[in-house]
């Protein structure tokens, strides 16, 4: 069942026609700032048809078949890169991973160096996370193919986004209007800048809950609320995004204990009392229990759309993929 | 021999000058100027057509000596800062670059030793030997000295030398790491940053010690609005205080590294534009005394980087005349201010015989078109390095003779 609004008053902005006469006028995929909703959008109607696709026992739908789809990860990850595989599998695509461990950065080949190799090897779309923001749009210069944002450093996330962006549109049908919490270590988050941009163009409203040394400096800028107490940030949200908060944070002086910071900040029953009765909880994962989500919301069947995200995640892959090779394939036949 | 630079506008900040006339050059000395002064015995006569004549330049703050391209920007002396391959903390290598530097007879270099060993911040280095031997200041370059015992001490000694201290002016474990300033574009970028806070926290705190120990002490790079207030405060107080900033602050905000472009990477970071306006300011009121170039050639390897990891550096000083110019032509700044902060001011400030055309002096001579417009071109900068953000940027003012010791040693169009 499709469950996302078809109603398109929701999305006054995407109605409009983009000049280009292109759905999606971008060469690569590096970030969700710079995309207009109509762009967003599109990604989102043809990841949506993917679920379908992906809840069938026949999964793949060869429409990419002979290209090749190199996962270049230089951080570690494993339901990023497991994801972006099973998708660029289920298009038919030909897909390696490579985790630094096995490559020559190692032996102290720049980047650049990398790009040009990989590029010589003519893949059709190269996945890419790195440690350093804004190194992944360094190095989709260099390259001839797509270039997909696995995350960069502290600066964007976009597939996260979108599979996000997804999960609410199907669970609540649409975007539009909604008033959406993002809570946690907002300051080191490649995750919350590119959900802030995406739902903010999108037309809902964002609000951020953190402690304050948790939040980026001018943040309020890029049109979001600011909420410090949590059953505050909470009163009348359709939706709260966890954040993952890593571990490493507890020794740089951003936080005393990960026991406090569960007692004011993590998400709990009793904290989501303030919230809209449906509220829909989600995660990108991977949680820490009772740091920053209580097992129980976090296993709510009815609230809690964490697993639903995963699953959004390989549509949203999948279509990010289609949509890029587009011009490759049409090139082939024509 | 003789040679007289006539029709000229003759500009000397050291006496605040600036009529138009005739200046004479005997053999490497200036033997005077004025607008009736005795052409008797010239051999050769240089027309200026009205251009503006001035002392050469004296840029407090540069990474690499890159002679060609300073006589290009009119620069006529060089201040070596001393994170250089071999690190300027012992005579015998200040005695080295002093000596290649009169053997060669075109730009002078000076440089500055190390203000604690290592740059480590630790131990004073060896002030009073390098000083002898021709060190002009000591600096630990782009480390603040942390420890307030370290600088107090260094202080006093440095004062019992006379030697000029130059402090970075950065708290380092609020700037640990940074590589932007706090701000919007930062928090978009996904970059780590310093607050302009942390720049006023250390001017604070060292001007508090300047005052304490009587020592002079010069802030290398003001770069913010706070900054520019604490340096205010304390020359206010009557601390022995000076400060310098690059021509890149005043032209520059932080919306220039949006789409992490390296070659807007500097330390300190490129500020807001208020910042930016404050520091027009400042140089205007006095309260910024140098202009510098901060010249770091920078190659491209270690530019085309992810941008923390790139190196941080422009390479400044082709273009430090037209970058200068730009707030005298939008009628901030007076000509004769900037041109002091370019030649005089640093002149006293390290106690150099340059930076002026009184008659007996170096002739360190630079004649320029203050309104002659020209595009920057990368390309084209006689530099070792290309690393300029401002390349493609349409600027006015361009130097058409450089003069050093009373050899033309720089011909432009």
């Amino acid at each position: 069942m499709n469950t996302y609004s078809t109603d398109q008053s929701s999305y006054p902005r995407a109605d409009v026609d983009p000049p280009s006469g292109k759905l999606f006028p971008h060469k690569h995929l590096l970030g969700i700032w710079g995309l207009d909703p109509t762009a967003i959008k599109h990604l989102l109607d043809v990841a949506d048809g993917y679920v379908d696709l992906n809840r069938q026992a026949v999964k793949s739908a060869p429409t990419c078949a002979g290209l090749t789809q190199i996962n270049l990860f230089f951080e570690n990850s494993t339901r990023t890169l497991m994801s972006f595989e099973i998708a660029g599998k289920r298009l038919g695509l030909d897909t390696i991973s490579m985790a630094t461990g096995n490559s020559s950065i190692k032996k102290g080949e720049t980047m650049l160096d990398t790009a040009a190799t990989l590029n010589a090897m003519h893949p059709d779309v190269l996945v890419m996370r790195h440690g350093d923001s804004g190194a992944v749009k360094l190095l989709a210069e260099k390259m001839d193919c797509a270039v997909i944002n696995a995350g960069d450093g502290r600066s964007e996330h976009p597939t996260q986004a979108l599979l996000d962006a997804l999960t609410i549109r199907r669970r609540k049908g649409s975007i539009h209007g909604q008033t959406i919490v993002i809570s946690g270590d907002v300051a080191h988050s490649r995750v919350a800048r590119s959900n802030i941009y995406l739902l903010n163009a999108m037309g809902a409203r964002v609000r951020l809950v953190a402690p304050p040394t948790l939040l980026p400096a001018d943040v309020d800028r890029l049109g979001v609320d600011v909420f410090h107490h949590m059953e505050e940030g909470l009163k009348g949200a359709d939706v709260v995004m966890m954040l993952r908060l890593q571990n490493e944070r507890m020794n740089g002086a951003f936080l005393p204990s990960e026991r406090e910071y569960f007692h004011f900040w993590g998400l709990t029953r009793e904290k989501l009392k303030s919230a809209k009765e449906d509220v829909l909880v989600m995660h990108p994962g991977p949680m820490n229990r009772g740091v920053e989500i209580a097992s129980d919301v976090a296993d709510d069947l009815d609230r809690s759309a964490i697993e639903e995200q995963v699953e959004m995640g390989v549509a949203v892959r999948m279509a990010c993929i289609d949509i890029l090779t587009k011009p490759l394939r049409s090139g082939a036949t024509a | 021999m003789k040679t007289a630079y006539t029709n000229a506008r003759i500009i000397d900040p050291a006496a605040d000058y600036d009529a138009h006339g005739t200046l004479v050059v005997s053999g490497n000395l200036i033997e005077g100027y004025g607008s009736d002064i005795d052409t008797s015995g010239v051999s050769e006569t240089i027309d200026c057509g009205g251009k503006i004549l001035c002392p050469g330049f004296i840029d407090m703050r540069a990474h690499a000596v890159d002679a060609e391209s300073a006589l290009a920007g009119g620069i006529t002396t060089i201040i070596l800062q001393p994170d250089q391959t071999t690190t300027i903390e012992t005579d015998a290598v200040v005695e080295r670059i002093r000596h290649r530097s009169v053997d060669s007879q075109i730009v002078s270099v000076y440089p500055m030793g190390t203000a604690t060993q290592g740059m480590k911040g630790q131990q004073i280095a060896e002030i009073g030997q390098m000083q002898q031997s021709g060190a002009v200041g000591f600096t630990d370059c782009n480390h603040a000295v942390t420890d307030a015992q370290v600088m107090r001490r260094l202080l006093e000694y440095a004062n019992h030398f006379d030697a000029l201290i130059v402090q970075y002016a950065e708290n380092a474990e609020l700037g640990a790491d940074a590589v932007a300033h706090e701000g919007e574009i930062a928090t978009r970028l996904g970059l780590a940053s310093v607050p302009s806070a942390a720049e006023a926290m250390q001017i604070d705190r060292d001007a508090r010690l300047a005052e304490l120990t009587g020592a002079r002490l010069h802030f290398a790079l003001i770069s913010s609005k706070d900054g520019v207030d604490a340096v205010r405060a304390a020359k206010a107080r009557g601390a022995k205080v000076t400060c310098s900033t690059a021509p890149h602050y005043l032209h520059l905000n932080d919306n220039a590294v949006e789409g992490y472009r390296t070659f807007a990477k500097v330390r300190p970071p490129l500020r807001s534009e208020e910042d930016r306006l404050a520091l027009i300011g400042a140089v205007a009121d006095g309260t910024i005394d140098t202009l510098v170039s901060d010249h770091s050639p920078k190659s491209a390897d270690v530019k085309r980087l992810p941008f923390a990891q790139a190196s941080s550096g422009i390479v400044g000083f082709e273009t430090l005349l037209a970058l200068s110019l730009a707030p005298v032509h939008a009628g901030k700044i007076s000509l004769m201010t900037m041109l002091k902060a370019l030649t005089i001011n640093p002149a006293q400030l390290l106690g150099l015989p340059t930076g002026t055309l009184a008659a007996g002096s170096f002739a360190d001579l630079v004649v320029f078109d203050p309104n002659k417009p020209w595009r920057i071109d990368a390309d084209a900068l006689i530099s070792s390095a290309k690393n300029t953000p401002f390349d493609t940027l349409p600027v006015q003012g361009r130097v058409w003779r450089t003069v050093a010791d009373g050899i033309s040693v720089y011909e432009g169009a």
